[in-house]
């Protein structure tokens, strides 16, 4: 799977966790640039991102997560 | 919403949260509000986020108190204001095995052990307490899930230095406690996340990053049946199976393969399939569950079937066996309609997923759950909770004979030409007194249960009745009937509030159990009511009608009743007016009455 088509999935879970099909992300997303964003919505993200691609994150992943390109490297590395 | 009907798609829910709610507030139901307060030992977001989500798909609209993160104890003993003035409906405690404060060490004595589980039920204790005195609402408790290591490894659940034996003794004593209070109701997460699977619940990882008791995975698992436990408290349970038969209740095709070959009883493993599954309805049956057949047979068949040696449940376990070649949507109406119960207290069962279609579309309301596979059929009936039992009446017990003796009632009517006639030869007799202790539960949850007789639905807890009960300012009447066909307890509540003056009472709540429509109970109850009234020198009655989607049957009840109206309000909703004198002639005239 390639950068491109990870994000294009990330797109798709942050668009049903927010219930928000305005929403594109980039490398650069942050909690900061989604209005409902907030460290509780963030738990119910991180497990739609989980199961959207099969994977379980550790929690030294989960921590060190910064920004929507982070989340995409982890995936990256976790699938390759 | 099918998205929300056992068995669901956990993951789908927990992501879609957002969207299935807006199409539940969209579709135009109405809903029962309730203030739930969720008072919390770890996080409770996404439990009150899911828990919603079930609510609503049972026409329950929730408003939220959450406590502060792991605030529960506090919040009740220092009387949070947020909270009392919440006024909540109902008390959720969300706690956990997390929230124990103190374990026996493999040091300590018995002894030691044995005050520290003292020290811990009475932590929890004192608070019930405290809800009970303070605020008076039902009130919905978790027990404790096991812990996800054992350090004396099996003899853990042995020794009284085990967390596993220390557990289960706390849990043992929240059960006693459960079952000598009323009003107050066990969360089984110890089932629960068994259930589930403990290793998969107890997740550390939700705990340390997040303060969650239990994966977010199993948040739908437990948010449902946690909501089995509030639609039933709520009076939101479901009142009967409607059940057919081929492939449903023994295997084969009793039309085809004749009575001989189908499979049922302990020679198959298919037929002991069958044989468990139909013992469990039995059981059902003993705690109220109304069963029914709908099934497309000949007649003749499906009674071959249901007296099948082998078999468990017997043609007199149901109330109405509908066996013919009509469309089954047609036959689960028919039922609903001659049993006077709606649609939507019925749940359908059939292995055939076009008959289940079919139903669930062409009788709004009705559920019919995928139940899978024969060897699935009792966990997912079970799991589904559409009967969460809360107290085990002896009404509840009995329903099965009543609603029989009902259609048995029914059959013997077409044989009088007079239908006063009919009425004495039932020989009615009914008790109508002020509210009684023994009687409190069942008129709580009539006011929670009734929809179609009853003039303005209000709903009330049991605390609300005893109270009524005690408050001189109050007239309350209960009515029980009893004919001979048979006992059908307390089935009409009136409460009358009195007037600053005394002169007059204001009827705030009128009700009647389908069950006993047109057997003249209504007047038994209007006559005790008036001379209530009278003793003490009121001489004028209102009556008060609002409309609901249920309950147009009663539209022109006080019509009836010989009311005048004085009042019609553009909702539809009216007010009614009745002198009376001392003069007032009974209205009964059918049924004896015990005062």
């Amino acid at each position: 799977m390639d950068r491109q088509e990870v994000f294009e999935r990330l797109n798709e879970v942050f668009r049903d966790v927010f219930d928000d099909d305005s929403i594109t992300v980039t490398d650069a997303t942050t909690a900061d640039d989604i209005e409902d964003w907030d460290s509780l919505e963030h738990i119910n993200l991180v497990a739609a991102v989980e199961q959207e691609f099969g994977i379980k994150f550790n929690m030294g992943q989960v921590v060190s997560m910064k920004n929507v390109g982070d989340m995409a490297d982890i995936i990256i590395s976790r699938l390759s | 919403m099918k998205e929300l009907e056992y068995p669901f798609d956990s993951d789908y829910i927990l992501k879609s949260s957002k969207k299935i709610r807006r199409r539940l507030l969209e579709s135009g139901t109405g809903f029962l509000s309730k203030k739930i307060a969720v008072l919390g030992g770890s996080t409770t977001h996404d439990i009150v986020r899911v828990l919603e989500l079930f609510l609503l798909n049972r026409g329950i609209q929730p408003v939220f108190y959450e406590s502060e993160y792991a605030q529960y104890w506090q919040d009740v003993m220092f009387d949070e204001p947020e909270l009392v003035r919440f006024a909540p409906d109902l008390i959720y405690i969300h706690t956990s095995n997390r929230n124990i404060t103190r374990y026996p060490s493999v040091t300590d004595t018995p002894q030691q052990a044995d005050a520290m589980l003292e020290e811990q039920y009475e932590h929890f204790r004192v608070m019930w307490e405290k809800i009970e005195e303070k605020y008076g609402c039902p009130v919905v408790q978790n027990n404790f899930e096991y812990p996800f290591y054992r350090i004396l490894g099996n003899q853990d659940a042995v020794y009284a230095q085990g967390r596993v034996n220390f557990l289960n003794r706390l849990n043992g004593r929240f059960c006693q406690y459960a079952a000598e209070h009323g009003n107050f109701y066990i969360n089984d997460i110890n089932y629960i996340s068994a259930s589930y699977g403990l290793d998969k619940w107890a997740d550390p990882f939700y705990w340390h990053m997040y303060k969650y008791a239990m994966c977010m995975q199993a948040i739908p698992e437990f948010a449902y049946n946690l909501s089995n436990i509030i639609k039933a408290v709520f009076g939101k349970n479901k009142k009967s199976l409607v059940l057919d038969l081929d492939q449903t209740l023994w295997g084969g095709v009793i039309g085809d393969d004749g009575v001989e070959k189908i499979e049922i009883g302990q020679e198959t493993s298919m037929g002991q399939v069958y044989s468990e599954f139909q013992s469990y309805l039995k059981a059902q049956k003993d705690i109220g569950v109304m069963l029914n057949v709908a099934s497309k047979n000949e007649y003749e068949n499906a009674i071959a079937g249901l007296e099948h040696p082998e078999g468990v449940l017997r043609p007199e376990d149901f109330i109405l066996i509908k066996a013919n070649w009509e469309p089954k949507s047609g036959n689960v109406a028919a039922i609903a309609d001659e049993m006077n119960i709606l649609p939507d207290s019925i749940v359908f069962v059939d292995d055939n997923p076009a008959e289940r279609d079919i139903v669930a579309t062409q009788v709004p309301g009705v559920l019919a759950p995928q139940i899978g596979t024969p060897e699935q059929y009792i966990r997912v009936l079970d799991h589904a909770g559409f009967f969460e039992v809360t107290d085990l009446s002896e009404d509840d017990r009995k329903r099965n004979e009543m609603y029989k003796a009902n259609i048995e009632r029914q059959k013997q009517q077409h044989s009088f030409v007079d239908y006063r006639e009919y009425l004495l030869s039932l020989e009615m007799k009914a008790a109508v007194r002020p509210f009684e202790a023994v009687y409190m539960a069942r008129i709580a949850q009539l006011t929670n249960k009734s929809n179609q007789f009853n003039l303005t639905t209000r709903r009330y807890t049991q605390s609300d009745i005893e109270r009524f009960a005690a408050d001189d300012h109050y007239i309350t009447r209960y009515g029980r009937l009893e004919d001979k066909f048979g006992d059908n307890g307390v089935v009409s509540v009136v409460i009358g509030r009195k007037d600053g003056q005394e002169k007059a009472l204001h009827l705030e709540l009128w009700l009647m159990s389908c069950r006993v429509l047109k057997r003249d109970m209504e007047y038994a109850m209007m006559d005790s009511v008036v001379h209530a009234c009278l003793s003490c020198g009121i001489g004028t009655v209102y009556g008060y009608y609002y409309p609901t989607a249920k309950n147009a049957m009663v539209r022109n009840f006080y019509a009836d009743m010989g009311f005048e109206r004085i009042e019609e309000k553009e909702d539809g909703s009216t007010v009614w007016r009745l002198d009376i004198t001392p003069d007032y002639e009974d209205k009964n005239t059918v049924i004896r009455v015990e005062k």
